[in-house]
């Protein structure tokens, strides 16, 4: 089915259950308990997650497969939003042309780059797309005011042409979305103490993100896949063969350039504003933070670090002192202070630290990352059940690389 | 006439912080081959060491004074530093006053010890990976220590003054004939370059005429065949990154006064500082510091406003685009040497 083998049907199948049911997943506490901090079932976070899942398996098809680091991809983010919100300041307020856009000219801008980017390798490659990008930001900031909006952004106003749409009655405020229906509906169930949200916007993307998470299989699996591969270990090799790897590369340049066009398009459905601040070199050091995190290289990786982190941003920064006072209330008075002493940098506003360190830890301990890692748990506890299979537990370690 | 000059001095300044961190990058890539993303932390760190040591001169004791009152009549708490009881005021005064000079005695230790533990804690394991996983474990590195610095200073800016008798500004106009004002610098900008000059030339004299430096020298070329000589190259090469260190916080304590430190301004100069590497030429010293002046000083030209009235917003990208050009134009940059990263 879908062309796909069982293990990764099996995958998909997972992943897509995951998603749909991620309002009941991500909202395991009661309302009003001391846990319901942890809960991520908002629809806006939940937006965040599957939108920058998206932006992190885009770059993961250049990165986890030809091995060339950008640090400039945020860029493209940023052009796609850009476009996103010009088609529904001129067009309409549907999000189907602003998506069509925002992919399109991403992947135009992207071609461009990519053809002068490409010309050179490693941290060449690097210092490169992270100097468009930076050039990028900068001139959104200063010299393209008139069609960024500079340093404010832009977003849909009232008296905007609005072509399709004709322009809105007076007084009503701009709001995305498909054929009456937008993006900002909910509905709420509530079941018991809990309280579950289901947002349009986030099941649209969500249904994006399962369709891009799809094609990065494909290309995975596809030879082309093994082409980019092949660029990885041994471009000369490939080079010798009489091979020309350039417009592979490119392709895949491209095509993760179009896929960070997908996820600014989807910021800007999801909440109709884009500043320049978003193309800036941090936010390209965020998507490489999670793909690392994730596992580079692997199919769900990507998704799984642009989860972790975009879950740490929300979750864990608002955990303050008095709410781990609170925590470690039973504890005795100067234990307390202490035990509250030693985790508070980690956490609230230090979360950023903790996300560092845990950089550095699977970047020198785990380069295939949390989903190594889960694997490495995964292999121990079998190895303890079964020890007496050790040949055939050898075998099917060695055929499944990180993946 | 002037104008041209205002700009060169002013390109100066920058160009000498560019320089600075963009040498001790080459340093390491030079030595150890490795691409060092957490520089610009050691810089910021550099600075932050002019801040500490700020902050540990005016550790003050509360005395209350009974003869003085508040305005709502309580006794006057007076702040005395720790320093002023046991020197006096104006020994005290001084030393306060002249803290960002000082903080050079304080932070080349410092910086030695941060380069040592960082080559031998982590770096030394990142020899044999990929570029790719070098970049990436410094940033995260560099992340960890800005954090770090970030949760014991706050997130705001401390300004860090410069000595009183370098806080004016100085009329270079007047000196070289111009009429009086129009070339107004400030004394702690070319203070500054000056330090830069010095720091800059040491290095080099020091890799030029000593017996380490030559071994450094030869090991930069041909670290095996050095190696096989029977000399311990790896630990020289520690050295050096150390030496690289303590370049990048020197270059840190000074900036100190002309933009007060904040826990993010090591990586908005780290950004840079590569390009002025790429651009210099990865591998060539000469050129990492031809390329920092050369920077700098193409940044301010563009800033002009004759400039920016035909070509609007180029300052912004001026730097990124001669980067772009180079790196197409002339892959090996400015000066770089054959076979250094070269694909």
């Amino acid at each position: 089915m879908l062309k796909l083998d069982k293990k990764d049907m099996r995958l998909f199948i997972i992943v897509a259950l995951m998603t749909i049911l991620a309002p009941f997943i991500l909202n395991p506490f009661p309302e009003g308990s001391g846990l319901a901090q942890f809960n991520a079932g908002y629809p806006d976070l939940m937006q965040r997650f599957v939108i920058f899942g998206i932006f992190a398996i885009g770059f993961n098809i250049l990165f986890g497969l030809t091995g060339y680091l950008s640090f400039g991809h945020a860029a493209f983010l940023g052009v796609g939003s850009y476009a996103a919100i010009w088609m529904m300041k001129l067009l309409t307020m549907n999000v189907i042309p602003a998506i069509i856009a925002s992919v399109a000219i991403a992947g135009v801008f992207a071609l461009v780059v990519g053809f002068i980017s490409l010309r050179r390798s490693g941290i060449y490659f690097s210092i490169l797309t992270l100097a468009f990008a930076q050039m990028s930001f900068a001139m959104a900031y200063s010299v393209l005011t008139p069609i960024t909006g500079g340093e404010t952004g832009l977003q849909p106003k009232v008296n905007d042409p609005r072509i399709l749409d004709a322009a809105l009655a007076p007084g009503a405020t701009p709001s995305a979305g498909l054929f009456g229906l937008e993006m900002r509906d909910s509905y709420e169930l509530a079941l018991g103490n809990w309280l579950f949200t289901f947002n349009f916007g986030y099941y649209f993307a969500a249904a994006l993100m399962l369709v891009a998470f799809y094609t990065s299989m494909r290309i995975f699996r596809s030879p082309f896949g093994m082409m980019l591969r092949g660029v990885k270990s041994n471009q000369q090799r490939l080079n010798y063969t009489g091979l020309n790897s350039k417009p592979y590369t490119l392709a895949a340049f491209v095509i993760s350039g179009m896929y960070a066009g997908l996820a600014g398009g989807l910021l800007v459905a999801m909440d109709t504003q884009v500043g320049p601040e978003r193309m800036f070199w941090t936010a390209s050091g965020e998507v490489v933070l999670m793909t690392i995190l994730g596992g580079a290289g692997t199919l769900i990786g990507p998704v799984l670090g642009a989860g972790f982190i975009k879950y740490m941003e929300n979750i864990i920064s608002k955990i303050n002192e008095s709410i781990l006072h609170q925590w470690f209330y039973w504890l005795p008075d100067g234990l307390e202070d202490l035990v509250v002493g030693m985790i508070y940098p980690f956490i609230g506003k230090g979360w950023h630290l903790t996300l560092g360190i845990m950089f550095m830890l699977v970047v020198i301990f785990l380069p295939g990352g949390l989903v190594e890692g889960g694997q490495r748990i995964g292999r121990w506890v079998r190895g303890k059940g079964r020890k007496a299979d050790a040949t055939g537990d050898k075998k099917s370690t060695a055929s499944t690389p990180a993946e | 006439m002037d104008a041209i000059i205002l700009q060169i001095l002013n390109g100066l300044d920058k160009g000498s912080a560019y320089a600075l961190i963009a040498l001790g990058l080459t340093l390491i890539f030079g030595t150890l081959g490795v691409v060092n993303f957490a520089h610009g932390a050691l810089f910021m760190l550099g600075a932050f060491c002019a801040v500490t040591l700020n902050k540990l001169l005016t550790l003050s004791f509360i005395t209350i004074d009974e003869t003085q009152k508040d305005f709502l009549g309580n006794p006057l708490k007076v702040e005395t530093p720790y320093i002023e009881g046991w020197f006096g005021p104006e020994v005290a005064g001084t030393v306060i006053e002249w803290s960002v000079p000082l903080a050079i005695l304080f932070a080349i230790p410092i910086m030695i010890l941060v380069g040592l533990v960082m080559e031998r804690g982590l770096i030394k394991y990142f020899y044999k990976r990929p570029h790719a996983d070098q970049i990436l474990v410094t940033f995260g590195l560099a992340i960890v220590l800005q954090e770090i610095i970030k949760y014991f200073y706050g997130a705001n800016p401390i300004p860090t003054p410069a000595p009183s008798a370098f806080s004016g500004s100085f009329d270079f106009g007047a000196l070289l004939g111009f009429d009086p004002g129009t070339i107004i610098y400030p004394y702690w900008r070319l203070v500054y370059f000056g330090f830069a000059a010095v720091v800059i030339a040491g290095v080099f004299a020091f890799l030029r005429y000593t017996t380490f430096g030559m071994v450094v020298r030869a090991g930069m070329a041909d670290r095996e065949t050095v190696g096989l000589l029977g000399i311990n190259i790896d630990k020289r090469f520690t050295i050096m990154f150390a030496l690289a260190a303590c370049v990048a916080g020197l270059a840190g304590v000074m900036y100190a006064p002309i933009n007060s430190p904040n826990y993010h301004m090591g990586m908005d100069f780290l950004v840079l500082s590569f390009v002025v590497v790429v651009v210099g030429g990865m591998g060539s010293l000469g050129g990492a510091v031809a390329a920092g002046f050369l920077l700098g000083v193409l940044e301010s030209f563009a800033s002009m406003s004759q400039v920016l009235n035909v070509l609007p917003g180029i300052n912004q990208i001026i730097i990124y685009l001669v980067a772009i050009i180079v790196l197409l134009t002339r892959p090996r940059g400015l000066m770089g040497r054959k076979g250094v990263m070269e694909d």
